[in-house]
């Protein structure tokens, strides 16, 4: 029991980056995100067992994935859901710019680059948001990503397809580009 | 219309789109909570192996109950049957010599008393003429024990008279000899032919015992 405890640590914590990750995206909101994704450990340690090896990634982000939406529907049913906000949905993103040029107006284009390209991927529905970030973010397979969502490939492949119209279509609004 | 590429609109989403770094303290405290979830399911399992073996206490006190029960049944109960037969032998060995009714055929050939019964019974009673080693056959007669007629072979060593009551027996047949002295009498009974034999007489214990010990010989012959 508390081997399995152990073992369950060691293999899962890695991934803690991805979960939280994933959580955020869906979620939106820092807090809650952290919750869930405590909520998600607890229930993947409980579902260990179950766990018939291979790799644990999908696995464990399809718990976080189902935790994040069983809070989504809860919020659905109460108030609106969050919007994303400049602020607040910036604040860990100050490493980004860290990387970025030295220079003050390049620094500037960057951020606002990408606050339009948070704010495009923010404003997407969960189900295609996730295979997005899923895909662009964590890097994973068509399959990786069947497992976490509970869809088939060949729906990963046209969700993936539906979103990125979708983003482009948020890319190129005339409001946004105003602000460019 | 900007990033047609799924390539390019790939690379600009992950150079611009937030990889949120995980907050501080959330790891220690996920850690924390897993450590805890841990000792409570630990707590829970040793309370239920605990609650366990109290019910698996109780059954097998209940088990225990029960075999003591059966035990009871089998040692007092069931032989409560023998003692009853037993009780009717002895009844019917009295009563033969009470009413002068001790043969209904009087002959110390075996091969006339053996065909009497024929007719009277649904089976033939092995009979064996002992008179070479001191029980003489005198004869046989019908009696009823256990609620069904059976035959009454009569012997006769010196002055003692010896009532055999033998019937057929079904089932498993059990070679054990068992005697018992009631009311002054020496009944033993055994099994063998197929038969169930039951001997009382007034004779003393050890040559009565010699007596069936002489039947069963004859019976291996």
């Amino acid at each position: 029991m508390i081997k399995k405890a152990q073992q369950f640590e060691t293999v899962a914590l890695p991934h803690l980056g991805a979960a939280y990750n994933l959580a955020r995206w869906l979620v939106r909101d820092e807090h809650i995100a952290q919750d869930m994704v405590q909520e998600a450990y607890i229930r993947a340690l409980k579902y260990f067992n179950g766990f018939r090896g291979g790799d644990i990634r999908p696995w464990l982000l399809s718990i976080v994935r189902n935790t994040c939406y069983t809070w989504l529907q809860g919020k659905r049913q109460g108030k609106e859901p969050l919007e994303f906000d400049e602020n607040r949905d910036s604040a860990a993103h100050e490493s980004a710019f860290g990387s970025a040029d030295n220079n003050p107006e390049a620094m500037l284009l960057s951020k606002q680059e990408s606050l339009r390209v948070n704010f495009a991927i923010s404003s997407l529905p969960p189900v295609f948001r996730e295979v997005l970030v899923l895909r662009e973010l964590e890097g994973m397979s068509y399959d990786e990503i069947a497992t976490v969502a509970g869809i088939p490939a060949g729906t990963v492949m046209s969700r993936l397809a539906r979103a990125r119209t979708m983003l482009r279509a948020e890319l190129n609004c005339p409001i946004l580009k105003e602000g460019q | 219309m900007k990033y047609q590429e799924d390539a390019e609109l790939g690379k600009l989403v992950k150079t611009q789109a937030n990889y949120y770094d995980v907050p501080q303290g959330l790891r220690d405290r996920i850690s924390v909570a897993l450590g805890e979830v841990t000792s409570a399911e630990v707590e829970h399992r040793t309370k239920r192996w605990a609650a366990w073996q109290q019910w698996l206490g109780m059954g097998v006190a209940f088990a225990c109950g029960m075999v003591l029960s059966i035990a009871i049944t089998v040692f007092y109960v069931v032989p409560s049957q023998q003692e009853h037969i037993a009780a009717q032998v002895i009844d019917g060995h009295v009563r033969s010599l009470m009413v002068a009714h001790l043969s209904d055929v009087a002959s110390s050939d075996q091969h006339t008393v053996k065909p009497w019964f024929s007719g009277k019974l649904d089976y033939s009673p092995p009979v064996r003429d002992l008179a070479a080693e001191g029980f003489a056959l005198i004869g046989g007669r019908l009696d009823y024990v256990d609620g069904r007629p059976v035959a009454a072979l009569v012997y006769k060593h010196q002055l003692h008279t010896i009532n055999v009551f033998v019937w057929p027996v079904h089932g498993k047949i059990a070679s054990a000899q068992a005697s018992e002295a009631r009311q002054g009498f020496n009944v033993t009974s055994w099994q063998g032919e197929g038969m169930q034999f039951w001997a009382v007489s007034d004779l003393n214990a050890s040559d009565l015992r010699n007596f069936s010990e002489l039947m069963r010989k004859q019976a291996k012959l």
